[in-house]
């Protein structure tokens, strides 16, 4: 059946919950309301008050119980309303969440799944775009996990209320609902750590994750209407830890690499992703790895996002610009 | 109904023993050999922080805060809990957790720097560090095992400094929702290192914070075992029958410097310390033993050598416990090392190796 990514990520929650009564929901909206994306929707009415439940809000709260839910032994799926409020509930994940398998040595550990919306290009109000995932990059203990299609969104959220340890599982708002896809109707896994390479090329490889893989798409399209060049475009679907090998690989065989990502530049994703390709990468290496990115300043007021947001454009630029001997 | 009507009963700490060791109100009943239990553990707990104190200057341990002072109201909220029941606490709750059932050695192993592996049965979070944070721990199990329908309390326990952290607040707030059948403990003594209580907050009673949350709320003399003992267990019952959480601040004071690393003189006046010297909690019980002949002078002196002598053995335990290897970060961080941490765990061997 042909799903959104919202159809997709109901029905993953729908399944887990079926089949472990340990999975429960919490967030603020999340019950009668099924979310104010409607991820949860109708999960209260399947399974009741008990497992599904609308807390007061309070982002440190949801986390800050969820993290004492896990250890006790259920398997929470906490929302958080959007990305840019998890910095509120930044002590419960990075020093609670994360360290409590370190903190007791292994006694306890925190099966936690953070959901939350993020992402620019959708004219939300300020402070609900940010993309946070490389700040959890450096936040040692936090899986992230960032699906770009329906049909990864399932896989990926089953594996990720299935892991034994905490994951951030962050949602492209704009791809909620631009796109559905076929996505099957069983319980399936897409094991977390593994990137997907989309398109397979020889000559130049575009990394990116989330709504970027669209826009790195769009771009390759453009650039093979001007250039011969053949284009391998990987989607790293989990940020950290992230599945060097495949980029590794891919970067020896084409010696040249664009980073495709909305979040700042400084300091994240592509940086460490740069970091990797120099370490492993440097003597294959024909042209510098260009990074096209937001720019190292807030997440815009939705007025002048359009302005910051990578486009295929800037992207088409990049790739031309790399491939030039 | 104006808040000053709602919390005048808030106002005077409950009190079963007064600062003289004469009852004041019915006892809680409690067998003999428990209350000599608990009173043991008063030493204890007073001996054990003085010993790590003691390593703590001779650089044997890390920063230490002191429990002196803590004694009555750690044993007498820890005591009414049986083993299915938790306890998130601070650094400062150590006292609470022996009585709990941790081994005290785990607590000295960890004041050695190293992460301690409390055994699963003790129900004992792993001290806290960040102030205020493990209330909302504590409410999360709570609300955990009511879900699953497991007849369990769970304890949160934090000082007079954390009740102004967003969350102290948002888990009385989330006790309150889910009638989560918690105890949050304010473990109220008088100082947040240099910050008076006072200075906290302009609310005459900390305790007084559970009515606005719609939180029932006790408050009670805290060097007074009797009395912390019986407002415990009435707060657990009500947790355990299904009545849902009960805020309790109890009064005490820290007679220590806030830790090893910390100089009192430099902000708090000798008479103020003077006059809870006078009311510190283990005399206060001493009496009362004393005049109900459950104990003569000569077997208090026996009882205190005996427990000093026990943390001296549980301090050598602690030290004779094998420290984890270096390389074990990369094994308790995630379930299963990814292939980069395998790397790293290489990277660091190596250069232990070749220093």
């Amino acid at each position: 059946m042909k799903l959104t990514m919202i159809e997709a990520l109901n029905q993953a929650l729908e399944q887990e919950m079926s089949q472990d009564e340990r999975v429960i929901i919490m967030g603020e909206d999340v019950g009668k309301n099924g979310g104010v994306f409607r991820v949860t929707d109708r999960l209260q009415a399947q399974f009741g008050e008990g497992r599904v439940f609308d807390t007061p809000l309070a982002e440190s709260g949801i986390i800050g119980t969820a993290v004492g839910m896990a250890i006790y032994g259920l398997r929470p799926v906490a929302e958080i309303q959007f990305a840019g409020f998890l910095y509120v509930s930044m002590n419960q994940l990075v020093s609670q969440a994360a360290r409590i398998r370190y903190r007791s040595a292994g006694a306890y550990h925190c099966p936690l799944v953070v959901r939350s919306p993020y992402g620019g290009g959708v004219r939300t109000p300020e402070m609900h775009a940010d993309s946070l995932e490389g700040v959890f990059l450096q936040t040692p203990g936090l899986k992230v996990v960032l699906p770009s299609t329906p049909y990864d969104a399932k896989g990926l959220l089953t594996s990720a209320i299935e892991d034994p340890d905490p994951v951030i599982f962050l949602e492209n708002i704009k791809l909620y609902r631009s796109f559905r896809q076929e996505v099957p109707e069983e319980r399936y896994n897409i094991p977390l750590g593994k990137a997907a390479i989309v398109e397979e090329g020889s000559d130049l490889t575009v990394i990116c994750y989330g709504a970027m893989v669209a826009i790195a798409q769009a771009a390759i399209k453009q650039v093979k209407e001007k250039s011969q060049a053949r284009i391998e475009l990987i989607d790293l679907r989990t940020i950290w830890p992230f599945d060097e090998e495949t980029i590794i690989a891919s970067v020896e065989k084409t010696g040249r690499a664009v980073i495709v990502s909305e979040a700042p530049r400084a300091g994240g994703v592509s940086a460490e992703l740069i970091a990797v390709i120099n370490e492993n990468c440097l003597y294959s290496l024909l042209k510098p790895v260009v990074r096209v990115t937001g720019y190292d300043t807030p997440f815009p007021t939705p007025g002048l996002e359009d302005g910051y947001l990578p486009t295929p454009s800037r992207v088409t630029q990049a790739i031309l610009e790399t491939l030039e001997s | 109904m104006s808040i000053q009507e709602l919390t005048a009963e808030l106002e005077t700490p409950y009190q079963v023993l007064d600062e003289a060791g004469r009852l004041v109100a019915s006892p809680p009943e409690i067998p003999d050999a428990k209350l000599l239990e608990m009173y043991r553990w008063m030493y204890f707990i007073r001996a054990f922080s003085n010993k790590i104190v003691a390593l703590q200057r001779q650089g044997k341990t890390t920063t230490w805060g002191s429990l002196t002072g803590h004694e009555a109201t750690s044993v007498g909220i820890a005591a009414p809990l049986q083993p299915q029941d938790w306890i998130a606490g601070s650094y400062r709750d150590a006292g609470s957790y022996f009585v709990k059932g941790l081994p005290p050695a785990m607590v000295a192993y960890y004041q050695r720097g190293l992460p301690p592996r409390y055994p699963l049965e003790a129900n004992c979070l792993p001290v806290q560090i960040v102030i205020g944070t493990q209330m909302l721990h504590a409410v999360g199990i709570g609300m955990a095992a009511k879900i699953k329908g497991d007849n369990i309390v769970s304890v949160g326990l934090c000082g007079d400094g954390a009740t102004s952290e967003g969350d102290f607040n948002e888990a009385l707030n989330f006790a309150g929702v889910f009638q989560a059948p918690v105890v949050l403990g304010i473990i109220n003594n008088g100082w947040a290192i240099s910050l008076p209580r006072h200075r906290q907050s302009a609310a005459k009673t900390l305790a007084a914070r559970g009515v606005g949350f719609g939180v029932p709320s006790r408050l009670v003399d805290g060097n007074d075992l009797l009395a912390v003992y019986a407002t415990m267990q009435e707060a657990v019952n009500r947790a355990r029958s299904g009545g849902g959480p009960t805020l309790i601040e109890a009064i005490t004071y820290r007679l220590g410097a806030h830790t090893t690393a910390d100089d009192p003189t430099r902000y708090r006046e000798q008479e103020e310390l003077a006059s809870w010297e006078a009311k510190e909690p283990i005399k206060r019980m001493r009496r009362y033993l004393l005049d109900r002949h459950l104990i003569s002078e000569s077997q208090d002196g026996q009882i205190a050598e005996e427990e000093e002598k026990q943390a001296l053995a549980t301090v050598d335990e602690a030290f004779s416990m094998p420290a984890p290897a270096p390389d074990a970060i990369f094994d308790m961080t995630w379930e299963t090392p990814t292939p980069r941490m395998e790397r790293q765990r290489a990277e660091l061997k190596r250069s232990l190796e070749e220093a």
